[in-house]
């Protein structure tokens, strides 16, 4: 029973409290990158979560068998093993989400969050309760990827899950266009948020809102503090940069 | 020598790694913060992505030949790594102002996106440029397009550090302080590497096939 409620609590925390995104500011150069439409955002989301939990749960087994002087390379090993898996299994099925992630798919490998997770958690916790992190932190950065592109989307290119027709067939259902709808009445999207500024611009609105909702329930502020936020912190030899910055 | 032209300003201005391809955010937004930290980790960055690239060409070249090209990602990073730690002994044994300049810096690029990334990128670019532009990209294309993004990247830093000191003067509202005025200022960075679009194509360097 314990276990279960374990299990659980490390499901749930990365959601919201440790939301990888928002709340750890690990992942951002896909977060940028590929919320310029819902579709992508969910597609680079899942296949994240699919190698972070395959790579929890394989590090958390070997844990005691990595020697912890090679962990590092060990953990790269494993994880761009799961990519390449994931990049084959997209490449095979779902042609056009792979064209559209591009050089992001294979890029996955070197994804903070996961070889984060790698060293935070699975390192020192079973293996249960690893995949359970692993699925939350998952869902928690496509949960984020998905508001961001919501937004994105909306506003830049007036529609709506455009294109989920390539990710899931629900009907030959394939999407809202409100392009039209708003040209009758004068509007136009505002390309501004699916180039790159946008993308750049409404992160830093949506890290303000985490702040301040954050804040009202007493948490401390997400930062970015370059060295000794990395998760390589504790295994990098040179932490001297934290010395120098000052 | 067009192409390579092209690669150059694609790479510096219109295509920008960090402010339109998003790749070494990490950086970016983290040691951007003082100019000298700022230089210096650039620097080591086109060291290592010039680097990278010479010896991950002519692996993509082998695995290629032997029907091997699915474990590109598995051998880049390795590689890379590799090579990341391979710079820091031999800097720290043979050239130890390089090392002193750069060393502290080498750590943090292998896990970069944006080295992997401009790996993976050349590797892509070879069938893109044969089909849209007609273009035989080899060796030479590969080595332009890492320096155009490295210098890139450098360019980005260096201007979003000046940016960044004026910043720390400014009055700002409390829930904006922090990360998300640094990236609403990157935003508008960003908007200024808007007005080079075109560029390319105005000069005539690439044509389309």
């Amino acid at each position: 029973m314990a276990e279960k409620k374990s299990c659980m609590k490390e499901f749930t925390k990365g959601l919201l409290r440790e939301n990888p995104t928002m709340r750890l500011v690990l992942g951002t150069c896909p977060t940028l990158a590929v919320t310029t439409s819902v579709v992508n955002a969910i597609g680079m989301g899942l296949a994240a979560t699919v190698v972070l939990i395959c790579s929890n749960v394989a590090i958390s087994a070997l844990r005691k068998v990595i020697p912890s002087k090679v962990r590092i390379p060990a953990y790269i090993v494993i994880i761009a093993s799961f990519v390449t898996i994931v990049q084959m299994i997209v490449k095979a099925f779902l042609p056009v989400l792979d064209e559209s992630l591009g050089i992001f798919l294979p890029l996955i490998v070197v994804n903070c969050i996961i070889l984060g997770r790698a060293e935070a958690f699975a390192s020192k916790n079973p293996v249960l309760l690893s995949a359970a992190d692993g699925l939350g932190m998952g869902l928690g950065f496509t949960a984020a990827l998905f508001c961001m592109g919501a937004v994105r989307e909306i506003l830049g290119a007036g529609t709506f899950l455009a294109g989920i027709k390539d990710l899931v067939n629900i009907g030959g259902f394939n999407g809202f266009d409100f392009s039209d709808t708003l040209a009758n009445i004068g509007l136009a999207p505002i390309t501004i948020f699916i180039l790159p500024a946008g993308g750049f611009f409404f992160f830093g609105i949506i890290m303000a809102l985490t702040n301040k909702i954050a804040s009202g329930k007493g948490l401390p502020k997400a930062e970015l503090h370059g060295c000794e936020h990395c998760p390589m912190a504790a295994s990098c030899s040179r932490s001297t940069l934290k010395e120098d910055a000052q | 020598m067009k192409v390579f032209l092209a690669l150059l300003i694609m790479g510096i201005l219109t295509q920008n790694f960090v402010l339109s391809k998003f790749l070494g955010i990490c950086p970016f937004l983290g040691v951007s913060k003082k100019l000298n930290t700022a230089v210096g980790m650039s620097v080591a960055v086109i060291f290592v992505m010039c680097l990278a690239t010479a010896v991950c060409y002519p692996i993509n070249t082998l695995l290629e030949k032997n029907d091997l090209a699915y474990l590109q990602t598995i051998v880049f990073i390795l590689v890379i790594a590799a090579l990341v730690q391979l710079v820091e002994i031999v800097l720290r044994k043979y050239i130890p102002s390089l090392y002193k300049a750069l060393g502290i810096y080498l750590p943090l690029i292998t896990t970069n996106c944006a080295v992997l990334g401009v790996v993976v990128l050349n590797v892509s670019n070879v069938a893109t440029f044969a089909e849209s532009y007609a273009v035989n990209y080899g060796f030479a294309h590969s080595m332009i397009n890492s320096v155009a993004a490295g210098v890139g990247f450098l360019l980005a830093m260096v201007l979003f550090a000046g940016v960044r000191s004026r910043l720390e003067a400014a009055d700002i509202p409390k829930f904006l302080q922090g990360l998300p005025i640094t990236l609403i200022a990157a935003s508008i960075v960003s908007v200024s590497f808007l007005g080079f679009g075109g560029l390319v194509e105005g000069l005539g360097l690439l044509a389309a096939a």
